[in-house]
């Protein structure tokens, strides 16, 4: 695939979507569009949406209204095309299993229903394991590992998935640098491959260093696009009330501020 | 034994090795009390097939029944999506209501009959030899093995085949989901089980006592294994033993098997509770104590350490140092920490004073980095 068919191309469409629980709207009206082949993080305040939006995207959760295509088709058509990591406290962490048949999981939807991994899967998923830097520890059983292991792990079972739209639930909540570079590192490996990965985020003053895309989120869609047009102090006051107080004035902020070429450094902190 | 004994045991290890198929994965999804709930409620099901067909045995019940248990679920989950109650709650609400719908059902119209509500809520095993599976003129053993039999192969079917989709829509149903395994018709898939292995058990423990079937061998087995197959495994293995030790308890103190059993499953679950190697109680504060006295050998490792070579070495290093005021250890535990500590070769000891070993020094510098 040549950079133009990429770029023409949208790895996520998303038109209308509209969430609620009980009469409560969660999201209204999203509209959201993601080029393939970039890192998206959606951010947002705490109950803005962002974990109802990627569940909605994937049909965990019943949408009240809205269409989602990926890849220019309805996601029932295209489920292999997507990986999925969720939260990782999603999880019971003491279930009686391993490593290595954790990140086998990602290969269960290409197999389908009834027919069991073999040879090829089992390589497949060390190979993955390898590449998170979790080699060793395939036979160990999943409730001895830290929280950056267990991170490491599903992103070992996301890669096996071989999708081309990956969706991450904060996969960098409580992971220490280490992983946090080392995640960020497959990110970006994923994208150089011409995948697409959108993430929900929560840690505003890395958001221009890992991420071209952002989608800012409160209940509404309040921006969406390129990091260097959208991640602007007026749209991030907008997504979070106007507490965000930066703590360093001289940072660039608008994008149309001259000698602001190249990424934008954002240290900004959300206030309570 | 008798034949009619042999039988007996053959149709309570049976039992308990379907109810443990299903009951592992209810326990895993923390639904144990679910088994509870759906055993209670399959009774209305149970005795309307039976004013129907007029039969124990009958495959019909079995329909009835799992169709009375998907039903038990659906109420469950539909209570609480109204968001008016927590699901704890609603089943609470549901179970009851069926049940005594049962219950009621017996005592207006079948009480002088087959089915009464002693039978039902306890169990009656003694008497399941004398109901045969006749074919042809063959006598094919009682027929209670037969359909029990047929149960436990349908959990160990269902349970073989569908292996996979039971395990990721058990561990992680969100991933279940989005690889289109459809994680709600997996879980009432193992509902419907469970409602048709519930019916089949409560003849052999009652319904009142289906739950210890269910949830004693898994819990059991899960605290031998970390892998899934090996814990279905054992569950099956444990249940089958639980059910022999209470036919066995039950026969020598002539009491309710139902009783017997669940109190042989009781037992197991304790025993292995206690002893199990690595997760067993007696392990446990046996590993604790270990690492209590490994611990304090450390740490006059370390105190060593930290005081060699500088002038207050002397003062420092001697015994007495270490249960004065300065650790706080009674003399006591200390000379027994040092013992040991010399014996593990990590101190030596010239009257009151110690020195640290080379293995001494590497050990406090390796606790020191954690």
């Amino acid at each position: 695939m040549n950079a133009e068919d990429q770029s023409a191309e949208m790895a996520v469409q998303v038109t209308d979507l509209t969430v609620a629980y009980h009469e409560r709207p969660v999201l209204w009206d999203v509209d959201l569009d993601v080029p393939a082949g970039n890192l998206l993080a959606i951010m947002g305040p705490n109950g803005a949406g962002k974990t109802t939006l990627v569940k909605a995207i994937l049909g965990l959760v019943p949408p009240a209204a809205g269409r989602v295509l990926i890849h220019g088709k309805p996601y029932a058509k295209q489920r292999s095309l997507v990986g999925y990591v969720p939260q990782r406290g999603s999880v019971d962490w003491d279930f009686p299993t391993t490593v290595r048949d954790v990140v086998l999981m990602g290969r269960y939807g290409a197999l389908g229903w009834v027919r069991r991994p073999g040879r090829r899967e089992h390589e497949q998923a060390d190979a993955a394991l390898e590449k998170v830097g979790m080699a060793d520890f395939a036979v160990r059983q999943i409730s001895q590992l830290s929280g950056g292991q267990q991170q490491r792990v599903f992103l070992a079972r996301a890669l096996v998935q071989d999708a081309r739209v990956y969706f991450m639930d904060e996969p960098f909540q409580g992971v220490d640098a280490r992983t946090e570079r080392a995640i960020v590192d497959l990110l970006k490996d994923l994208r150089a491959q011409g995948r697409t990965v959108i993430v929900v985020h929560h840690d505003l003053q890395t958001v221009t260093d890992y991420f071209d895309w952002v989608t800012l989120l409160n209940v509404r869609r309040i921006a969406s696009g390129p990091v260097a047009d959208t991640f602007t102090s007026e749209n991030l006051r907008l997504a979070f009330g106007g507490r965000v107080e930066f703590l360093h004035r001289k940072t660039p902020v608008e994008p149309s501020a001259p000698g602001t070429d190249g990424p934008v450094s954002f240290p900004g902190r959300i206030q309570p | 034994m008798s034949a009619p004994q042999l039988e007996i045991l053959a149709i309570a290890v049976v039992t308990a090795a379907g109810c443990a198929l299903v009951g592992v994965f209810l326990m895993l999804r923390g639904l144990a009390m679910l088994s509870d709930a759906i055993s209670h409620a399959i009774l209305p099901g149970i005795v309307i097939a039976f004013f129907i067909v007029g039969d124990l045995s009958s495959p019909w019940l079995v329909v009835a029944a799992a169709l009375t248990g998907v039903l038990t679920v659906a109420m469950v989950e539909s209570l609480h999506r109204t968001r008016r109650l927590k699901e704890d709650a609603a089943m609470g609400l549901v179970f009851p209501a069926l049940f005594s719908l049962g219950i009621v059902l017996i005592t207006r119209y079948a009480g002088n009959v087959h089915l009464d509500v002693d039978a039902v809520l306890l169990g009656e095993l003694a008497f399941a030899p004398f109901d045969r599976f006749v074919v042809g003129g063959h006598d094919l053993g009682p027929r209670h093995l037969w359909l029990m039999g047929g149960i436990t192969a349908l959990n160990l079917t269902a349970v073989t085949v569908f292996f996979k989709e039971l395990k990721v829509a058990t561990f992680d149903p969100g991933l279940a989901a989005s690889l289109g395994l459809a994680p709600g018709l997996i879980h009432y898939g193992l509902m419907t089980l469970v409602s048709v292995t519930a019916v089949g058990a409560f003849d052999a423990v009652g319904l009142v006592l289906v739950v210890s079937l269910m949830i004693g061998p898994p819990a059991a087995a899960y605290l031998l294994t970390d892998r899934l197959n090996r814990l279905l495994l054992l569950a099956v293995g444990l249940g089958a033993v639980s059910a022999a030790l209470g036919y066995g308890l039950a026969v020598v103190l002539d009491g309710s098997i139902a009783g017997g059993m669940a109190v042989g499953t009781g037992l197991v679950f304790i025993t292995v509770f206690l002893l199990a190697p690595d997760r067993g109680l007696l392990a446990v504060v046996r590993r604790r104590r270990r690492q209590r006295w490994r611990f304090a050998q450390t740490m006059v490792a370390i105190h060593l350490a930290q005081h060699e070579g500088r002038p207050e070495e002397d003062e420092e290093s001697r015994l007495d140092h270490l249960h004065g005021k300065h650790v706080g250890w009674t003399p006591e535990f200390t000379s027994r920490v040092v013992d040991q500590a010399e014996g593990a070769g990590l101190v030596t000891r010239r009257g009151d004073r110690l020195w640290l070993t080379d293995a001494g020094r590497t050990e406090a510098a390796a606790a020191l980095r954690g």
